[in-house]
């Protein structure tokens, strides 16, 4: 790139945001070139989504001057910022579903006579656009009905349609198959080579090598450093980011399976819209085993740990555990065959944040014997029970008492580890187990796992996070579409073969 | 029996009766969808229609007008509207606690300002109501002409608004904004879109819709105000607007067959069955459940419906 680069297009000077008594960005100096593919590298909650979210207007920045092309700019809306050619495109899509490709694109852009939109006209504008950028979509397509990939496309040509020169992307590759990612990479560099800026938010270090020109590295919010993509490398970002030496490796002992815990045959599942999300599926796991569940987002996964956990029923199937049948659609029968349930949305389905941690200890079990007496609950019992528990997973909380909506999300998550595995389950059914936690959390939760397949669970990994895979897992299946693509032990898993089933293609 | 249902007059009877029947509920379900598809249910329209109803008739009454009464009902409709924006929408509190808190306050203000004015006389005070309007032509086709062109100039407005209202939805910049605000907050929010000022909106022009619809029934349909006029076409509406899935054609279709039921129950009763005038009553109002418990599975509400809109105060 020859852009000139003694000027920034947009220059952050001294920003600080805080959050009631968390201060998510301190102080930070932040510029960008024109041309460049800027990487923005950091754990989570290290403030790099607040710091541009600053910039996109959608957060007041307490003390900082923000300049684009030169001008002060006060950016108290989205508005704003996209009037001064700064976009944004955050990790949840601002899509309307119902809606059409145009309709979504077109919104709040003053094309058109008057009072009345003109379809017409946007539309030409807008395929203009497609083949400029070589991202084709039909205008007329409801949003629904488009792949993830796709509505990610939908969103940059939002950004482009507005003229918009800077670009931020906040962990764009995160719901993408790999093959979507190489698509991504090329539209990003294509935007680059025009003299357009793209700010790629990502705490991937692979792919920060891989696209960006320059990488600025923030932690628990500030600039760790700064650094041209070409002279650095992972090991040095790593460190950066954490702001330690990464732990070792986990150790994870080669144990021979034992009997099949789990057998699920000619399974069946339909997703709320009502088409099949899982067809006729089988799967086995055997005691003393991790099998990895693998896939995009999206092609099944969330439906099958739904049935799993018995809040879906199925079309078709059956599910043995340890040999006796699963109930279609009950909870309880899960619980009763001995099923440790982690659900993908802690907040939403695993846990209820108003209630006390002890609460939460004993949603499942409050009616087994030793809890109650007569239907009156035993607290002296949940007591002993809760605090053992907290003590036992190191959940930090100011008691039993506290209001679960207190804790981290680690915490959270260590929370439904500890209720879940304190029966010593027989099977362990862990969908997106770390997705939104730090590293440190992480690891724990990971070493768990992994005592759980010693004790002698059989347990099933669903994740999206390839690394978190072959971290912990002894075989990995793909699901793409609602079928499994491929099923491999770990030892002979290589990762284009696995990106290349997640993307629907068998060899 | 049979033959008295089939003459002509019947016919056309019903079909007038049926109009102005569905009026009112004409009016304040496409002012009810206007406000939902942008994301607010408003619980108020009962007592807003009830306030819209002792305004129109206190204000035509004193002021000697029907058409200052009938604003000054879409003006008082637009006041509580905006009373429920700020608490919905500027304050972000519960739509279903500010919408039946809205109710249940306009019951007690428009009974309190009635008597304010009127005291309890033994003989409702009356105003000289709205006349109906033939539309040269068109009322002199046979069986339907009467029916449907000799109208009061209130119905002829309700049925214009229907495809006003969807050429606003559908076609219009302001419509989409609406229509992406009730759906996805933050994708409008994030394009520029005023989020609660585009809400307040649509809660103000649906207010002045449900406020003429009140009116409609003490100045047109009758001709004095009683606590009990509304009985519960708010309620109906609601109803109506889940029937026609948010879409201002099949909602306004679902208000017409309303009042057709409305409409045939009363020329039933006039007929002599010999069973109780109540079973009629209840006729419309028990074919709503059935209908809802059909057509509400397939309903696609506005994904934003409900929702406050605050901007997220934690990023990550």
């Amino acid at each position: 790139m020859t852009e000139n680069k003694e000027q920034p297009v947009v220059q952050m000077r001294s920003i600080t945001k805080r959050f009631l008594d968390v201060t998510a960005n301190r102080n930070i100096n932040f510029d960008i070139f024109a041309g460049e593919i800027c990487a923005l590298l950091g754990e989570n909650g290290a403030g790099k989504t607040t710091l541009m979210n600053i910039l996109f207007g959608y957060y007041t920045c307490d003390q900082g001057e923000i300049f684009i092309k030169g001008e002060k700019a006060d950016l108290s809306s989205p508005k704003d910022a996209i009037a001064r050619g700064v976009g944004m495109i955050h990790q949840h899509f601002t899509l309307v579903p119902s809606q059409s490709v145009l309709e979504n694109i077109i919104i709040g852009t003053d094309s058109g006579r008057g009072f009345f939109l003109d379809l017409r006209s946007a539309r030409d504008r807008l395929l203009e656009i497609q083949k400029r950028f070589g991202l084709q979509i039909d205008p007329e397509a409801r949003v629904w009905t488009l792949s993830v990939g796709q509505q990610q496309k939908v969103e940059i040509l939002k950004s482009l349609y507005r003229e918009v020169d800077i670009l931020i992307m906040d962990e764009p590759t995160a719901v993408l198959a790999p093959s979507e990612t190489v698509e991504l990479f090329k539209t990003l560099k294509h935007l680059a080579e025009e003299g357009r800026s793209v700010v790629f938010i990502s705490h991937k270090l692979n792919e920060v090598m891989e696209i960006s020109d320059r990488i600025v590295v923030l932690r628990e919010g500030e600039v760790a450093a700064e650094r041209k993509t070409g002279k650095t490398d992972v090991r040095e970002l790593a460190n950066l980011m954490v702001g330690r030496d990464l732990l070792e490796r986990i150790e994870k002992k080669r144990i021979t399976p034992g009997e099949p815990v789990v057998e699920i045959e000619g399974l069946t599942a339909l997703n709320d819209k009502g088409l099949e999300a899982v067809k006729n599926l089988k799967l086995l796991v055997r005691k003393k085993e991790i099998l990895g569940v693998a896939g995009v987002s999206g092609n099944g996964q969330t439906e099958l740990s739904e049935v799993l956990f018995g809040l879906r029923e199925p079309v078709k199937g059956s599910i043995k555990i340890g040999g006796r049948l699963l109930r279609a659609g009950s909870p309880v029968s899960a619980i009763n065959l001995g099923m440790g349930r982690i659900p993908e949305d802690r907040i939403e389905t695993g846990l209820l944040m108003e209630l006390t941690v002890e609460e939460n200890f004993i949603l499942e079990n409050h009616v087994s014997p030793g809890f109650h007496r007569s239907g009156l609950l035993s607290f002296n019992k949940i007591h002993q029970f809760s605090d053992h528990l907290i003590r036992g997973y190191g959940i930090k909380t100011a008691g039993r008492d506290a209001a679960a909506r207190s804790l981290s999300g680690g915490n959270l998550q260590k929370l439904i580890l500890a209720r879940e595995l304190s029966g010593e389950p027989t099977l362990v059914v862990a969908s997106q187990p770390t997705r939104g936690l730090d590293v440190g959390a992480m690891e724990y939760i990971h070493k768990r796992l992994l005592q759980e397949k010693e004790r002698g669970a059989g347990v099933i990994v669903i994740s999206e996070d390839l690394d978190e895979i072959f971290t912990l897992c002894d075989r990995i299946v793909v699901m793409y579409e609602g079928r499994i693509m491929g099923d491999v032990p770990i030892g002979e898993a290589s990762r284009e073969q696995i990106g290349l089933w997640m993307s629907g293609v068998r060899k | 029996m049979i033959g008295e249902i089939l003459n002509i007059a019947f016919i056309t009877g019903l079909i007038g009766a049926t109009m102005r029947m569905a009026t009112p509920i004409i009016f304040a379900t496409i002012g009810e969808i206007l406000v939902e598809r942008s994301g607010v249910l408003n619980l108020g329209i009962e007592g807003i229609m009830l306030m819209g109803a002792m305004t129109g008739f206190l204000v035509t009454f004193i002021s000697g007008s029907l058409w200052v009464g009938v604003l000054a009902a879409a003006l008082v409709g637009m006041i509580l509207a905006l009373l429920m924006a700020f608490l919905s929408v500027f304050l972000g509190l519960s739509q279903h606690v500010s919408g039946l808190g809205i109710t249940l306050f306009s019951s007690g203000l428009a009974m309190f300002i009635y008597r304010l004015h009127f005291g309890s006389p033994v003989i409702p005070p009356i105003v000289q109501p709205f006349t109906q309007v033939a539309i040269p032509l068109l009322s002199k086709i046979p069986v339907i002409g009467p029916g449907l062109f000799d109208q009061y100039m209130l119905t002829y407005i309700a049925l214009l608004l229907i495809p006003l209202i969807s050429i606003i939805l559908y076609k219009t910049k302001i419509g989409l904004k609406i229509r992406t605000v009730g759906e996805n907050p933050l994708a409008a929010d994030t394009v520029g879109v005023n989020v609660n000022l585009t809400r307040t909106l649509c809660l103000v022009a649906g207010g002045a819709l449900m406020g003429t619809g009140g009116a409609f029934l003490t100045l047109a349909h009758q001709n004095m105000f009683l606590i009990d006029v509304i009985g519960g076409r708010g309620w109906v509406s609601i109803a109506m607007v889940i029937f026609g899935n948010w879409d201002p054609l099949k909602g306004a279709l679902g208000a017409i067959i309303f009042g057709f039921l409305d409409g045939l129950q009363l020329r039933l009763q006039g007929l002599g069955f010999r069973v109780a005038f109540d079973i009629f009553l209840m006729i419309p109002y028990l074919l709503t459940i059935v209908v809802l418990v059909g057509v509400s599975r397939k309903a696609s509400v506005p994904a934003g419906l409900l929702k406050p809109y605050r901007r997220e105060e934690k990023g990550g």
